[in-house]
């Protein structure tokens, strides 16, 4: 049997989806299910002084309308990142229901419960309210606190090396400029959603989220249960991206609701409360500074900037990470530091940190290419560090230089002309860029549970997250190859706190974390499954110890005779049983200490440009990326250009806008808040080196979260070399390409 | 959505009758702005009278070979009518850069016609708006006023008109036919919009429970050429920044029929008569294009966000001519 | 035990005058519950008969609900999926008339009479559609979310017979937006089901 993995198999719940019975949190149906309808706050800071309820009250169908003067009481969340043992996952600590405060404009305030969706719909319009509102700080130029967060996912916010500014100064050639990027919001087309009810004192969810052990701590806390009562269920996600990583209020609002009315509720929000109730990706302002000496090595790299945060949590979006692994320099100055508005809590958005950092700093490594004269891959290629630059570890695996070249050679970098405006298309501009894409190796504890029958089946199960990703086709063909199998006879259960533990689905953590518990239950399954055949006369395994054997074709077998083993029937009928199965918890060791681990790539991009209209097409992409091994090539490829398109939306055309006269967001729907449509997207390319990391599960990476990083960048090189205008700020759009200058190098 | 009575029209004079009986009742035909104002709370009828299975889908040639068009006919049957793709792509073009495939498919010539405007302080259901609440002020002028107009508008209200089509219907000086409670009247498409002015919440001459049963228009100029040209940020699926629709016809080296309307930068459906009386009698060449788009874009007002509208307007003109003269 | 998820009740709400059902429940309810009035005014429940996959449904439905509700939470058709109820999405795209239409935009009563087509109607028992089979060989979707929408897109793309370019197929599939970005295998998916469907001609 050829191993499963790294081959490009069909989606194991692919037919589910094409057939819509894959079933999302909104669609499970409980007997006597009600609909919650939130009403949101109009106001960006302040206080509710009154509710007019009567008229909501009276409105046919309605059960409940709750405000804070009947919600059960509520006991305060634990925010995300407040501890390093419990699946905290809080992502505001605004007393929501509990008090009359108001943070920030779209703040849930209430909920009104009725018997159908339109019912609670329009009551919900019906609710007045009024404000005692106060001055709110908004941008990130407001009168908002300011301050160095103590770490940045757990890392120094600050890394100081040599003296950065004093090199500049004496640098050779140099650039040193201002960028900016907006706030985007994530947009997962499912919107969220809870269907939750009681039992008693036990709470059942369907929720949409990337965590679901986080939603049930989150809940248990909030509602002050034991973790055991509680069970979240998110089998299918519709997309997440970051946005649905945390417990945001839908969940607490549903199983709130639920309680006052006495039954199930069902609580979806708008895509408007998406937008309201549930952060995006702050804006950033970051300084690139970048000084090298005449060969083009770089003597000095300077990265700060700031962020926001809101008032509710602290979020520090790390945008310097990549300047902490990518380049070498003799001079480093990396920083950061956050404003507090009052706005929704920012979060994770695919990529966070990486994907506006490596905008900033690869924009800047193009600036420097062209003060150089120097091409802006040799650039890369010339700055490429044989130990981590900050840290001064060996590195995991680093084929970033392999990557490079293989995206220049797939995209034909050789036919570009460096010239600013030197290649035409008829009446269009032609531009190639480049960018460097990047993204650390993140693991997390996870478990596991393995099961093997007397058919000749597996069932592998782990309460982690399908949004997209693959998740159960990749774990699939892992557990397969473990256990000897095809493929079609191992079945992933995710998605549900009733199954073993594992933790958010984020930092594209998830596949190597479940990967190293599904390793180790498949090992502990070996010892038990050979503890029911090493004692037993005539069994061709007997006497052996747990390395003598290996799994093979639906049994175990020597090791070295593989013809000489057990099917498992064989073994479960001689010991009278139908299955055996095993657990197993695994947590990530001291490698990520002690080596620089961390994923590569390289984003090519060619537009076309209409020099009049300053609109920006795109006509080719090829995303390059060391990634370690591949489990799937079908889903993986599949990863890399869907992060490649939510990185072109943020190029051209992605920005949301806040009114800063009141902190309502002006374009909070999908026509005015635009992400990219067919129309936009190109036949994407993507190439991976493959070389397994010897020091991670599988020799694997995550890949969710990389194909986004260096994609603007990429777009926005590739659009001065078009035009010869460096546009510093996301999006690219019309406007800007019209009144920017050409920039000549000099 | 306030609760509200539907009833499926009996006839065109049933529906009229049905809707002039309530001051709050409404037509409904595909639905695509009214039932998604009306989940936005923006629009709240109490009765919706549904006109869309009315016979009035009927493309039908007229004398001298201009074309009838029914109320009901879909934006998609009409873009791609054989006639219209043959005779009038202006206005085939402008439908097919209007929303998607399958709002065009609901979306129909009546409803285009009467769209509302997409000002996100308009369908927010809170900010002041004049339109929306008259009095109440505009959140627009002092706000993202990036999709505004800076033709057309008042210190009222600087609401953009969002329809393609009606750009298009614009430059083939379509005529509206309508039958109301005062009987049938033929409105000059010139004479249906009205500009804000003090009043942006009036929108056209119609008066309520008028129902718009067709459109006519005649036959372009023997050796004219028509073309819509749209400009946004995305590719597909997004009102325009900026659109003109021309109509060009030249003859013995210069322009004999010349005609001009824009679209996503004024406050309605915007003809420039005296861009295209600049045109007629010059040769077409790039600086009679240049020449009249300046002309067409004078009394232009740019606000915060939408100030490039102006000249990137001026360009979207220029090139539509070009591209209709170079055939 | 967790509460029964069967999908296929139809036996609760109908989203029918649950304006009595309120009434009903509220004994049950706790603190801060209001008393529903029965409607006055406009609003009146209608009969409506939806025919959906070949199958009739008489429903007494809300005027105000949208063909979308009313396959999601009504007959529990759930295939069909919200992603904005604006327009601005697609991923609640059905065929009504074997035209494609955005369901969320689409009052139910309007669709009386008409025929229409979701997802569940795509397969002919176990065997997939083409565009079904061909979105799973070419990996056109990620979380399937959009799926069902961009799905019934395709069908009628295929129908209406305007597109034959890949640029053409990504133009005319533009009302369907996919945020896990899976629009290349889209177009390669429909291209190849409207390939074969020409060849077979
Ligand atoms: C997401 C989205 C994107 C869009 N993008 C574009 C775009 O790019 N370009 C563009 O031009 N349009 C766009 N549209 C708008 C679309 O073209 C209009 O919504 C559509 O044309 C309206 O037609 P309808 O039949 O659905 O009207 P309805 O919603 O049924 O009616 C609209 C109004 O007209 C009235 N009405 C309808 N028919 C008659 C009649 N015969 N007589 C009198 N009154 C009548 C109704 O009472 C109502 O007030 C978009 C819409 C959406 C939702
Ligand atoms: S521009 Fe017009 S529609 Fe927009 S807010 Fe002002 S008054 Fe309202
Ligand atoms: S849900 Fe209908 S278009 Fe988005
Ligand atoms: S597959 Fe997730 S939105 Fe398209």
């Amino acid at each position: 049997m050829t191993p499963a993995v790294g081959k490009p198999l069909d989606r194991v719940d692919g037919r589910q989806k094409v057939t819509g019975t894959a079933r999302f949190a909104a669609e499970y149906d409980l007997p006597g299910l009600a609909h919650g309808v939130i009403v949101t706050s109009t106001v960006a800071k302040g206080r509710v002084t009154a509710f007019d309820t009567a008229a909501a009250e009276r409105a046919p169908g309605v059960l409940a309308v709750v405000t804070p003067k009947n919600a059960p009481k509520l006991r305060p969340t634990e925010p995300f990142g407040s501890s390093e043992t419990k699946p905290v996952a809080g992502t505001t600590t605004a007393p929501v229901l509990q008090s009359d405060q108001v943070f920030w404009y779209g703040q849930p305030i209430a909920v009104v419960v009725a018997g159908t969706l339109d019912q609670a719909k329009y009551a919900a319009h019906l609710v007045r309210v009024t404000y005692d509102a106060k001055p709110a700080e908004l941008t990130l130029d407001s009168k908002g606190r300011v301050f160095v967060p103590d770490k940045v996912q757990q890392e120094e916010p600050e890394i100081t090396i040599g003296d950065a500014e004093g090199a500049l100064t004496a640098a050779a050639v140099k650039m040193d400029h201002t960028y900016t990027t907006p706030q985007h919001n994530h947009n997962a087309i499912e919107p969220h959603a809870t269907v939750a009810a009681w039992d008693g004192g036990k709470l059942t969810v369907y929720d949409t989220t990337q965590f679901v052990f986080g939603v049930r701590y989150d809940l248990a806390t909030r509602f002050g249960l034991k973790l055991d009562d509680v069970r979240v269920l998110a089998p299918f996600v519709g997309g997440g991206f970051g946005g649905k990583g945390g417990a945001w209020p839908q969940a607490f609002l549903a199983a709130t609701a639920a309680k006052v009315v006495g039954r199930p509720v069902k609580l979806v929000l708008g895509r408007d409360q998406v937008y309201a109730c549930v952060g995006g990706r702050t804006p950033t302002r970051q300084r690139v500074a970048l000084g090298a000496d005449a060969g083009g090595k770089l003597t000095t790299l300077i990265h700060t900037g700031r962020t926001s945060t809101s008032t509710t949590n602290t979020f520090t979006e790390q945008f310097n990470f990549p300047a902490r692994h990518l380049y070498a320099s003799p001079n480093i100055h990396l920083a950061q530091e956050l404003i507090e508005l009052d706005v929704c809590p920012p979060t994770f958005m695919r990529g966070p940190g990486e994907c506006p950092g490596t905008f900033a700093l690869e924009s800047g490594m193009d600036e420097l290419a062209v003060a150089l004269k120097l091409d802006p891959v040799e650039l890369r290629l010339r700055n490429d560090p044989d130990k981590d630059p900050t840290r001064g570890t060996p590195f995991s695996l680093r084929k970033y230089k392999e990557a490079l070249k293989l995206g220049a050679e797939k995209f034909g970098w050789a036919r570009r002309t460096p010239e600013p405006g030197s290649m035409k298309d008829g009446r269009l501009l032609v531009g190639l860029g480049v960018a460097s894409a990047f993204y650390p190796v993140y693991r997390m504890p996870s478990s596991a549970r393995v099961e093997v029958t007397a058919a000749g089946t597996a069932l592998v199960q782990c309460g982690c997250q399908e949004m997209g990703m693959g998740t159960a086709t990749a774990q699939a063909q892992i557990a397969a190859d473990l256990l000897g199998l095809p493929v079609d006879r191992v079945k992933f259960e995710l998605g549900d706190t009733a199954l073993p533990f594992a933790m958010v689905a984020g930092g594209s953590s998830q596949t190597i974390s479940v990967a190293a518990a599904v390793t180790a239950a498949v090992a502990a399954l070996k010892t038990a499954l050979l503890a029911l055949a090493e004692k037993a006369d005539g069994s061709p395994l007997k006497g052996l110890k747990a390395a003598d054997v290996a799994f093979r074709d639906g049994g175990l077998a020597r090791a070295d005779d593989p013809k000489a083993g057990e099917s498992f029937g064989a073994i479960l009928a001689r010991a009278g049983r139908k299955a055996v199965d095993a657990k197993a918890e695994v947590k990530p060791g001291d490698e990520a200490k002690k080596l620089s681990m961390q994923s590569y790539g390289a984003q090519f991009c060619e537009v076309r440009v209409d020099p009049d209209f300053g609109t920006v097409r795109i006509k080719r992409f090829v995303g390059a990326f060391d990634v370690g091994r591949v489990i799937n090539a079908k889903t993986a490829r599949s990863q890399f250009i869907g992060g490649i398109t939510m990185g072109l939306g943020m190029a051209l055309l992605e920005e949301t806008h806040r009114d800063p006269r009141t902190g309502r967001l002006v374009n909070a729907d999908l026509a005015e808040y635009m992400v990219p449509v067919h129309a936009d997207v190109p036949a994407l390319e993507a190439y991976w080196v493959g070389d397994p990391d010897p020091h991670t599960p599988m020799g694997a990476h995550g890949i969710g979260e990389i194909g986004i990083t260096g994609v603007a960048a990429a777009v926005a090189n590739a659009v001065y070399h078009a035009t010869g205008k460096r546009i510093r700020d996301l999006p690219i759009t019309p406007e800007r390409l019209m009144s920017a200058a050409r920039e000549s190098p000099r | 959505m306030n609760p509200f009575d539907y009833a499926r029209a009996a006839g065109a004079a049933a529906a009229v009758t049905q809707v002039a009986a309530s001051p709050r009742a409404k037509f409904l035909a595909g639905g695509t702005t009214l039932i998604d104002l009306m989940k936005l709370h923006v629009e709240t009828p109490d009765t919706l009278v549904d006109i869309g299975r009315l016979p009035l889908d009927k493309v039908e040639a007229v004398a001298g070979g201009g074309l009838a068009v029914g109320a009901n006919v879909r934006n998609s049957d009409l873009a791609y009518h054989d006639a219209v793709l043959a005779r009038f792509p202006v206005l085939s073009e402008a439908l097919l850069s209007g929303a998607s495939p399958q709002l065009r498919n609901a979306a129909t010539v009546g409803g285009n016609l009467l769209q509302r405007t997409r000002c996100p302080y308009f369908r927010d259901g809170v900010s002041p708006c004049n339109k929306r609440a008259p009095g109440s002020g505009c959140a627009a002028l002092g706000g993202h006023n990036r999709g505004n107009a800076v033709l057309g508008g008042s210190e009222s209200c600087i609401a953009t008109s969002a329809s393609d089509m009606c750009v298009a219907m614009a430059v083939l000086n379509v005529t509206i036919k309508t039958q109301g409670p005062k009987g049938e009247r033929a409105i000059p498409f010139a004479d249906f919009y009205l500009v804000p002015g003090e009043t942006p919440e009036r929108e056209t001459v119609l008066d309520h429970g008028e129902l718009i049963v067709g459109v006519e228009w005649p036959a372009l100029p023997a050796g004219a050429k028509s073309h819509y040209l749209k400009v946004r940020d995305r590719a597909s699926y997004q009102f325009a920044l900026a659109s003109a629709a021309v109509v060009l016809e030249v003859a013995g080296g210069v322009v004999t029929t010349a005609r001009v309307a824009l679209g996503g930068v004024a406050t309605k459906p915007w003809r420039v008569p005296d861009a295209e009386k600049l045109l007629v009698g010059r040769k077409p060449t790039a600086e009679a294009f240049a020449a009249a788009a300046e002309v067409a874009t004078k009394g232009a007002v740019p606000r915060t966000f939408n100030g490039f509208k102006v000249a990137l307007v001026r360009r979207v003109i220029v090139r539509a001519l070009e591209t209709v003269a170079a055939g | 035990m967790p509460p029964d998820p069967d999908p296929d009740r139809r036996d609760f709400i109908q989203g029918v005058a649950a304006g009595g059902l309120g009434v009903a429940l509220l004994s049950t309810a706790g603190p801060g519950v209001a008393a529903a009035d029965p409607p006055t005014g406009p609003g009146r429940a209608i009969p409506v008969q939806l025919t959906v996959n070949g199958q009739d449904h008489a429903l007494t439905l809300d005027p105000r609900i949208s063909l979308l509700d009313a396959l999601r939470e009504v007959l529990h058709l759930t295939g069909t999926k919200k992603g904005c109820d604006h327009g601005q999405c697609g991923a609640c795209t059905v065929l009504v008339d074997g035209r494609r239409v955005n369901a969320c935009l689409t009052l139910a009563a309007s669709v009386a009479g008409s025929p229409v087509r979701t997802v569940e109607g795509l397969a002919t028992g176990d065997d997939l559609h083409p565009l079904q089979a061909a979105f799973i060989k070419h990996d056109a979707f990620q979380c399937g979310y959009c799926t069902p929408g961009q799905l019934c897109s395709a069908v009628g793309l295929l129908k209406e017979a305007h597109a034959t370019t890949d640029d053409e197929v990504r133009e005319q599939m533009s009302g369907n937006l996919c945020r896990c970005g899976a629009y290349p295998n889209v177009v390669a998916a429909v291209q190849e089901v409207r390939l074969a469907a020409r060849d077979a001609r």
